[in-house]
């Protein structure tokens, strides 16, 4: 189980940082997303990984319980990086639209240090 | 519980949707109560630092959950002082926005700006380590809006890299903040440095992992050496104004390193044990070092002060990596002159971008050159380092704090040599864009080819008298730093001592239990 987590996050991240260094948007979103999701999955178990135990304390006899925190944890995460790459969406694609193509990178014309060269 | 400790987050939490639900048709009023709100955030200001200035640290319980189980705001004499420079940095933006019609140039300027407020402010005041998280979120969604304000091909493509930067670096954040509660079991700050002290320093490699990754995300904030790399393009591409703002940004990376790296992870706390102090050093000489190459090599004005921030960032956390009182207090002081003269270079660099395309090289003259030029010698004069500002003052400060330090001579020629370059760099472009600029009448034709390429639309209507009274605000605010630098350095020393007694703050935090 544990094994199976680790690597788990391990293979996502690694993916993720492959698919960042590429030079077009959509990779670079997609990694963004993976990464995001190994995040996810490292956070939830912070917490140590219990199987089958609920996440509230019980009153009346002694259960195992898992810690609840992570998953409020979690929860913040999912929603922050999910909205954070609809984000990052629209403005790739608003850029890709004035600009007419989709490298991450910025060319020359792009730069402002252009201007000085024919002003 | 004193309330006023909140309304910092919540006025401007109020406000932005107000502005953007009510009044996101009326321009006019949106930009009353913007004025308004940022005139109530310096109030509010005003009043919480009048209170910390006493030295006690006030606890504020939300939901009235006590300390390690709910989250805390936490006011003192650090919290304080960072919420009035925001609100003091603020007016003058805010006022120069309108007046100069940048608010006109896209939808819901406003609105974006009180939510950054919002996030500035809660990320100085919480004590929690992942409500810093989500506000550092709260601020930078709003940035982001504010960094694509008014579009354009090529500001929308740094808005991509700045944003997918941020994406990362909050990625960074969360594994931080994941390993630092995998090992201790808590976020809340001051329940944090409780635990970490307890902890046996043979158990602690992965709490020393944590340390190292939250690290690494405060510096992708301060734009420290090998992670500055976001800052220019950004900077320059975004809309300088909002420029003007970020300028504060830069100074919460810095403020959670304090934060952090004396109270939980201190410099005599077993698990980091001074590595910190050491590698922030030599990251920062080579950031201002970078930096003041940055400022010669520019051809581009709004990239020279993008440049200029991220010097003014390395000076600052070379006394910062010293981590004790008195390189603390310069530091302090030097947070406040740093923020106020990026702001006004910001500012002057985007009224010589109203007038011409901001190229350092000779072009026609502008209107009222001569005023323009003048605030640019100002802004000169403070960022560099030299008299009578509060820059001199500052970097006086600094220097005579790192005498002690180990590598003292090493830190004390990059500063006097960075200083005299960026003196060099900034004469140069000064000469160039204001002076020379009479020669340049002869290749003034426009050219319908160039014309589309000039990242900044021509200003619409500009009211060149307010615009000037919002950018000399800041100038009088570099005054007043200089006039009153007595008083200012008693109340970062106050600080710096209150940050080098963290038990006040434990005790104030969880003292209802003990």
């Amino acid at each position: 189980m544990e094994a199976l987590v680790a690597s788990a996050v391990g293979v996502m991240t690694a993916a993720g940082i492959f698919l960042i260094l590429r030079r077009r948007t959509f990779p670079v979103i997609l990694g963004l997303s993976l990464i995001t999701y190994a995040v996810n999955v490292f956070l939830f178990a912070t917490g140590r990984l219990a199987l089958n135990a609920p996440a509230v304390l019980n009153k009346y006899e002694d259960v195992p319980y898992t810690d609840p925190l992570p998953q409020a944890l979690v929860l913040t995460a999912i929603v922050i990086s999910f909205g954070m790459t609809a984000v990052i969406v629209m403005i790739a694609l608003s850029a890709y639209l004035s600009s007419k193509d989709d490298h991450i990178d910025m060319t020359a014309q792009d730069s402002v240090d252009a201007p000085g060269e024919d002003a | 519980m004193n309330h006023w400790i909140v309304a910092p987050i919540v006025l401007p939490a109020i406000l932005a949707p107000f502005i953007i639900m009510v009044l996101r048709f009326h321009l006019d009023l949106q930009r009353i109560f913007s004025v308004a709100g940022v005139v109530g955030l310096l109030g509010i200001a005003l009043t919480i630092t009048a209170q910390a200035s006493g030295g006690d640290i006030q606890v504020y319980e939300l939901g009235n959950w006590p300390a390690p189980f709910g989250i805390v705001l936490v006011l003192d004499r650090m919290s304080a002082m960072m919420v009035l420079l925001t609100a003091l940095l603020a007016l003058p933006i805010v006022l120069y926005a309108i007046t100069s019609g940048w608010d006109e140039r896209g939808k819901h300027f406003h609105s974006l700006f009180q939510f950054q407020l919002m996030g500035v402010c809660g990320a100085f005041l919480t004590g929690d380590a992942f409500n810093l998280f989500v506000f550092f979120e709260v601020l930078l969604i709003a940035s982001y809006g504010l960094m694509t304000h008014g579009g354009g091909a090529v500001r929308l493509k740094a808005g991509v890299q700045y944003v997918a930067y941020n994406l990362l670096g909050s990625t960074l954040f969360l594994f931080a903040l994941g390993t630092i509660y995998a090992v201790t079991g808590t976020l809340n700050m001051a329940d944090l440095a409780v635990r970490v002290a307890e902890i046996p320093p043979e158990d602690t490699a992965l709490l020393r992992v944590g340390a190292v990754l939250l690290l690494l995300v405060f510096c992708i904030k301060a734009a420290v050496l090998p992670l500055h790399f976001w800052l220019p393009a950004s900077y320059a591409n975004a809309p300088l104004p909002v420029a003007a703002l970020f300028a504060i940004m830069t100074k919460v990376g810095t403020y959670s390193i304090l934060r952090v790296y004396t109270l939980i992870f201190g410099p005599d706390v077993a698990v980091t044990d001074g590595l910190v102090g050491e590698w922030l050093e030599t990251a920062a000489v080579l950031t201002l070092a970078i930096g003041t190459l940055g400022i010669l090599g520019s051809r581009h004005i709004a990239r020279m002060v993008a440049f200029c921030a991220i010097a003014s960032m390395g000076t600052l956390l070379v006394a910062i990596s010293l981590f004790n009182e008195v390189a603390t207090a310069a530091a302090l002081y030097y947070v406040f002159h740093s923020t106020l003269a990026t702001a006004l270079m910001f500012l002057v660099a985007d009224l010589v971008m109203q007038r011409q395309n901001g190229a350092i090289s000779p072009t026609a003259p502008m209107p009222q050159g001569g005023l323009i030029a003048a605030l640019f010698f100002v802004g000169s004069i403070a960022l560099a380092g030299m008299p009578p500002l509060s820059g001199f003052v500052g970097k006086l400060l600094v220097l005579d704090a790192t005498r002690e330090a180990p590598h003292a001579n090493a830190v004390w020629a990059v500063i006097l040599i960075g200083s005299f370059v960026t003196i060099v760099g900034l004469a140069r472009a000064g000469s160039l864009i204001f002076w020379k600029s009479h020669d340049a009448q002869h290749n003034t034709e426009p050219d319908p080819e160039n014309e589309e390429e000039i990242p900044h639309p021509p200003a619409p209507e500009p009211m060149p008298g307010l615009t000037f009274t919002a950018v000399f605000g800041l100038v009088l605010g570099l005054v007043l730093l200089t006039l009153f630098a007595g008083p200012a350095l008693q109340y970062t020393s106050n600080t710096a001592v209150q940050l080098f007694t963290p038990e006040n703050y434990i005790s104030a935090v969880l003292g209802g239990e003990q």
